[in-house]
């Protein structure tokens, strides 16, 4: 991706410069320059967002958008640089989830252990990671579309075993009551600090993703995508990279996992179950597999029409319980129409615009 | 046979004793101690042919999905909808008509055509995109579960067979001995899950006739190994591509009757079967219908006789069986490698 990206910079694109001096003068701009001003726009509305939406808004539209996004965004990872589409990665939100809950305190004592959340969370955390390390080293046994098939039975799996079990994962019901802890004697669970919350750690594992995808490792996971065979004769170990990228994942998973518990203050085998685990992948694709933004932007498109579904199907005139046909209908023409999802909607708009008509040629003197 | 035995005289002889002493438990009369052990044998050998016909239901659904997946490369994930499409089509047609055969054909040709429609006007168009088909299938068996959720409800259904298939057999299996009288007690079951199984196995043998000694056959298994060879010798690949789907998506069909008859059918299921048959052909290996024979008996029994003897890990015991055959052979117990 790196790779591409550079191609379309200005300084490069207007050939006055080569590759390589464009970037020691791009060292000496320094990175603050090198953002886009819409990302400069769009931190500044979502810091000062609290002022202007309520509270609803914050927490069943932003709130959700950022928890869903996240986990879309650690399928992303997986599909867009390691071409590894994962549908466990739900579960393995879902399995920290319910890591919070054993380890720290809940409404069902029986089961909690009570412990604080500085043993808890890291606890539920590595756990987390070690479980979606151990479904990567079994799923990168397969390729292309058999990752689908075994992660798929993998998650499916998972949601069975919790309904079934109710040693550690208390069955059907699940455990409820489990809250945030009360850090800097701030409500972790008010609209406004949750918001701050879920968008730091969006925030952070965006950027997180979008370093890794530049640094040497992220780099090989994308030569491992595009041409394994070559990976493995240039000495790079091809299965070692994927489970790394399972690992990453992983941990961006988890993290959103908890955040998912700390929100809803409980957590039940219907978090992890078909459904959800598909929507994640519906997400991801709707907003695009290519950037990690889109995942981002395909959660709350995702989050606003599962919010307002009603309300827009019975302006169709249609019964508002077709939420999911909605959904469906949807997603089945994004596939249809554009593979990269809305942002490649977005990009073909572009190219068709800054077309030259004489040339056929795109990209020059783009705004 | 007897090359698997050269290779892995080892294994020949666990898995040999292991059969052996499982059809001992299954035709002797247990000594005390194994009923001390594990319970009586009534319930062992109803688990076993729970299983069993469970299997054989298992494998209707899987053939058609591995079928299709061997020769398009296509995971059908609106596989399960198929199947509860035909479950619901084989309800209407028995409660309508009082007929219950007549379910059968129609949920084939019903379901059949369904898929005649998603192979030409769906899945011809993406050729060759392995991952976009998925997406697209994931995309209509979202669809397809609500329009029907919509039509048809949430309740459950179960499709009542005939007179003459109702009520159970007595077969020659002993389960134990009268107490009093020294008789042998014989085992009464369902007599409809067993005439199931047996056009299960019937429709089993036929496909492999089909495949292994006719022409149509001998076109599917070149299109199976080297599609591009075939269209390239002149076969008429898409008429290939279109009849398989077809048939592939009617066994679906079918065994929606089958599934409406021997449980209930209700929202849900789709995904149940779906998963069912991803197992079955994870284990069995992509692609071939003997190893979905196989994966189906396993897994059925599996999930039959883990759910007597320990009901909280049944599904833990189904996936544990996949993860072995994963880490072992990755392409399946059947499965070609490459």
């Amino acid at each position: 991706m790196a790779l591409t990206e550079q191609t379309h910079d200005p300084l490069v694109t207007q050939s006055r410069f080569s590759p390589l001096e464009v970037d020691v003068i791009k060292d000496q701009t320094g990175w603050i320059a090198r953002v886009p001003g819409a990302y400069w726009l769009l931190g500044i509305l979502l810091l000062i967002m609290p002022a202007i939406a309520s509270d609803f808004t914050l927490d069943q539209i932003f709130g959700r958008a950022f928890i869903i996004g996240m986990i879309a965004l650690s399928l992303m990872f997986l599909a867009g640089y390691g071409g590894m589409v994962s549908l466990v990665q739900m579960t393995i939100a879902a399995f920290a989830g319910y890591m919070i809950a054993i380890f720290g305190t809940s409404a069902i004592t029986a089961i909690s252990l009570g412990w604080p959340w500085w043993t808890s969370i890291p606890l539920a955390l590595v756990l987390a990671v070690l479980f979606g390390t151990a479904v990567g080293a079994l799923a990168v046994r397969t390729e292309g579309i058999y990752t689908i098939m075994i992660t798929l039975a993998i998650a499916s799996a998972f949601f069975y075993f919790t309904r079934q079990n109710y040693v550690l994962f208390n069955g059907f019901s699940g455990f409820n009551g489990v809250l945030p802890p009360q850090l800097f004697g701030v409500d972790w669970r008010g609209p406004k600090a949750l918001y701050y919350l879920t968008l730091f750690w969006a925030t952070v594992s965006f950027l997180a993703v979008l370093y890794v995808s530049r640094a040497p490792f992220g780099l090989a996971l994308q030569g491992v995508r595009d041409n394994p065979r070559r990976m493995a004769a240039l000495g790079f170990s091809v299965n070692a990279h994927r489970i790394a990228a399972y690992a990453f994942a992983a941990l961006i998973a988890a993290v959103a996992g908890i955040l998912n518990v700390w929100q809803f203050a409980q957590i039940s085998p219907g978090t992890a179950a078909t459904g959800p685990v598909i929507d994640i992948l519906v997400v991801a694709v709707i907003g695009g597999l290519k950037r990690p933004i889109g995942p981002f932007i395909g959660a709350f498109i995702y989050v606003v029409l599962k919010t307002f579904a009603i309300d827009i199907l019975v302006s169709m005139g249609l019964d508002g319980n077709r939420f999911q046909l909605l959904i469906g209908v949807s997603f089945l023409l994004i596939v249809f129409f554009s593979p990269d999802g809305i942002l490649g909607l977005w990009e073909r708009w572009r190219e068709y615009r800054t077309r030259d008509p004489l040339l056929g040629k795109s990209g020059e003197g783009a705004p | 046979m007897r090359k698997f035995f050269d290779r892995h005289p080892f294994w020949s002889v666990i898995i040999f004793v292991v059969v052996a002493f499982f059809i001992w438990m299954v035709f002797a009369v247990w000594p005390e101690w194994l009923k001390d052990l594990i319970g009586r044998k009534k319930v062992f050998l109803n688990a076993v042919f729970n299983g069993i016909t469970l299997g054989g239901l298992y494998f209707l659904v899987a053939s058609g999905f591995t079928l299709i997946f061997g020769l398009m490369r296509n995971v059908n994930l609106a596989h399960g909808s198929l199947f509860l499409l035909g479950g619901y089509i084989g309800y209407w047609i028995t409660s309508s008509t009082g007929y219950w055969l007549l379910a059968f054909p129609v949920a084939f040709i019903i379901v059949g055509a369904l898929g005649v429609l998603l192979q030409i006007f769906v899945f011809r168009r993406m050729e060759g995109d392995d991952l976009k088909q998925t997406l697209v299938t994931i995309g209509i068996s979202i669809v397809m579960a609500d329009l029907m959720l919509w039509g048809v409800g949430g309740d459950f259904y179960n499709i009542t067979p005939p007179q003459w298939l109702s009520g159970p057999v007595e077969t020659f299996f002993v389960t134990g001995v009268k107490r009093s009288s020294g008789e042998l007690i014989f085992m009464k079951y369902p007599i409809v899950r067993l005439v199931m199984f047996a056009a299960a196995v019937a429709i089993g043998v036929a496909m492999w006739v089909l495949l292994n000694k006719t022409q149509v056959g001998m076109l599917i298994r070149a299109g199976v190994d080297d599609r591009e060879m075939l269209s390239a010798t002149g076969a008429r690949i898409q008429l290939v591509f279109v009849g398989v789907f077809a048939f592939g998506a009617g066994l679906a069909g079918l065994a929606g009757v089958v599934g409406g008859t021997f449980q209930t059918i209700a929202p849900g299921e789709d995904i149940r079967f779906l998963l069912a048959s991803l197992v079955v052909v994870i284990v069995g290996g992509m692609g071939s219908i003997t190893g979905a024979a196989i994966g189906a008996l396993i897994i059925g029994l599996a999930e039959q006789i883990g759910s007597v003897y320990f009901p909280t890990y049944a599904v833990v015991l189904t996936f544990l069986i996949m993860v072995v055959v994963l880490a072992f052979r990755p392409q399946g117990l059947m499965g070609k490698t490459g």
